[in-house]
Parts: structure tokens; sequence; C-alpha cells
């Protein structure tokens, strides 16, 4: 029950989240509305697919990251795009268990039918409202890193 | 954006949700609490895993069922269990696109990584304690079915 016992206890073991995500303006923002809704949660950044899978696979300069409990995946990216970095975890048998989060503006229904079907665990658009993107982080929060019960890290 | 036009249009339209639940007193007890958090909700009801794959496929008495925007799947259930539908709906390329959080009383670590590799939408352990229990649902209802966008029916 790692999620429970971190959210539950108050401790100062973080909870780490992956953000693959370009824009440093939506980099900030997400690390002030994660900051503002829970302080235990360890934000990484990475800006790109490339990134992300030396991340994940602990390569170079990646070789102390930790597994992420949850990664928040956007779907437009330079060198290795969203869609083929999700399909890459899901299809890693050491990877696939890692919920992955859709966190874009793209509202095409295309994007969120292909997204579901390469096994992203739920898709959520960027809201352009600032207030409204602060609300998101909140609920991520509150449902994936509070309610939800994760993988342990293997 | 379907789950969207919905709760934010404020029509009549359903909001479809399939519970997959063998108990009679969990059944009672998650309509109730989504009757609480969101009236356009409509739990549809299937006791076993057979139950609800012809559900899913519109098989027999279901030939009318609408294809659920989110399923709540419990994992120990006679004739077919919820790792088997799991297995089946998220192999199957018409369903596969179907959201899936497990809502079980289990919290065995086994249960919980294996749901993952089937490619679970997410993972949540019932709360023995009702008002726990009414939380939870509303915070399924808030994050699923208000801040997620889901696919299309097709």
């Amino acid at each position: 029950m790692y999620t429970h016992e971190y959210s539950g206890r108050g401790d100062s073991v973080p909870l780490e989240v992956l953000l693959v995500e370009d824009s440093p303006g939506d980099v900030r923002l997400t690390q002030e509305a994660f900051h503002a809704a829970n302080i235990s949660v360890h934000l990484n950044v990475v800006t790109d697919g490339v990134e992300a899978m030396a991340f994940l696979r602990h390569q170079g300069a990646f070789a102390d990251a930790p597994r992420p409990d949850l990664t928040l995946l956007d779907l437009n990216m330079p060198r290795m795009d969203g869609r083929q970095t999700l399909a890459l975890i899901k299809n890693d048998d050491s990877l696939k268990t890692i919920p992955v989060v859709i966190l874009t503006t793209s509202d095409a229904e295309g994007d969120i039918a292909k997204s579901y079907e390469l096994h992203a665990n739920c898709y959520l658009c960027k809201p352009v409202q600032l207030n409204a993107f602060e609300s998101l982080a909140r609920s991520i929060n509150d449902f994936w890193l509070t309610k939800a019960t994760l993988p342990q890290i293997q | 954006m379907y789950a969207h036009d919905y709760t934010d249009g404020g029509d009549d339209m359903p909001l479809e949700v399939l519970l997959v639940e063998d108990s009679p007193g969990d059944v009672r007890l998650t309509q109730e609490a989504f009757r609480a958090a969101n009236s356009s909700v409509r739990l549809h009801v299937a006791a076993d895993g057979i139950e609800a794959l012809a559900f899913l496929r519109r098989e027999g008495v279901y030939k009318d069922a609408p294809r659920p925007d989110l399923t709540l799947l419990d994992l120990n259930m006679p004739r077919m269990d919820g790792r088997e539908v799991l297995a089946q709906i998220k192999k199957d390329d018409k369903l596969k696109t179907i959201p899936i959080a497990i809502l079980t009383t289990s919290e065995s670590e086994a249960d919980i990584a294996r749901s993952y590799e089937l490619h679970a939408n997410c993972y949540l352990c019932k709360p023995v304690q009702l008002n726990a229990f009414e939380n939870l649902v509303k915070s399924i209802n808030d994050f699923w079915l208000t801040k997620a966008r889901l696919p299309q029916a097709q």
C-alpha cells in the first residue's frame, strides 16, 4: 500500500512523479500546482520521449533515477512524441505497470481514442485557464496519489 | 468530449457506468453513493464476469446495452473472476478503450501488480467504512466522469 502509507503518514519519503513535457511554461505551472497540492510530491521533469525512456530505464545521466509512482505524459513533443513513448512503456514488461496519465492540450477524439488503445491509464486535457489547471493538478493528486492504489516499486 | 458534454451541459443524457460486482450489499451501497454523487450516472450491474462480457458484447438479454463510459470491476467473483474479464476486455480491439477501474477489497500486492499488468486503468481498494466508501465513489465521479476525457462511444 505504497501511496496510502505516504499520504497517510505525512513523512518525508516523496511520491515520485515524472513529468514529460517540452514547454518550460507548462513545466513551471505544473511544478507550482503540485507544490500547492501536495508537498510530498517530488516532480521529476524530462522534456521529450527520448529522455523519458532514458529516465525510466536508468540510462546515462538517469542511472539513479527513481521509478515513478505516476507519469504525466504530454503528446506533442520533439524527437519522440507521447504516443511513441506510451507505446514503449506499455509494451515493456518492466515498465508497463507504471500508471501513465496523458496530459495534453489536444482534445482531438483521435488522440483520446488512440491513447486509450495504447493503454494510457487516463487522458486529461490541459486547461488554458490558470485556476482550472491548478484544480486539475489537485484532482490528479487527490485521485492518483491519495485514492488509487499504485503498484509497489519493484 | 463525451463526459464533458454531459456534465457541463447539464442535459439529461446519462453517463453509463457498468458495475461488475457479485455482492448485493456492495451493489446497493454503490448505487446509493453514485445517486448522491451525480444524478446523471446510470449504473448498470452485472453479477459476474460472464454477465459483464455479455453486456459489453451486447449478447442475449443485453442486446440493447449501452457502451459504458466507465466500468468498475470487482476481482473475486464466481464463474469468471475480474482478472479474466479484465484480460478479455483489454485484448479485445472493440472494448479495450473502455476505462476499467478495479474496485475490490483485496489489498494484495500481487493483485495490484497483476491488474496494472493487464492494463487496468486504475486500482481502488474498497474501504470498509461507509463514509470512506461514499468518498471514494465521489472521487471516482469527480475524476473519471468530470475531469478525465473518455473515449467517445463507438
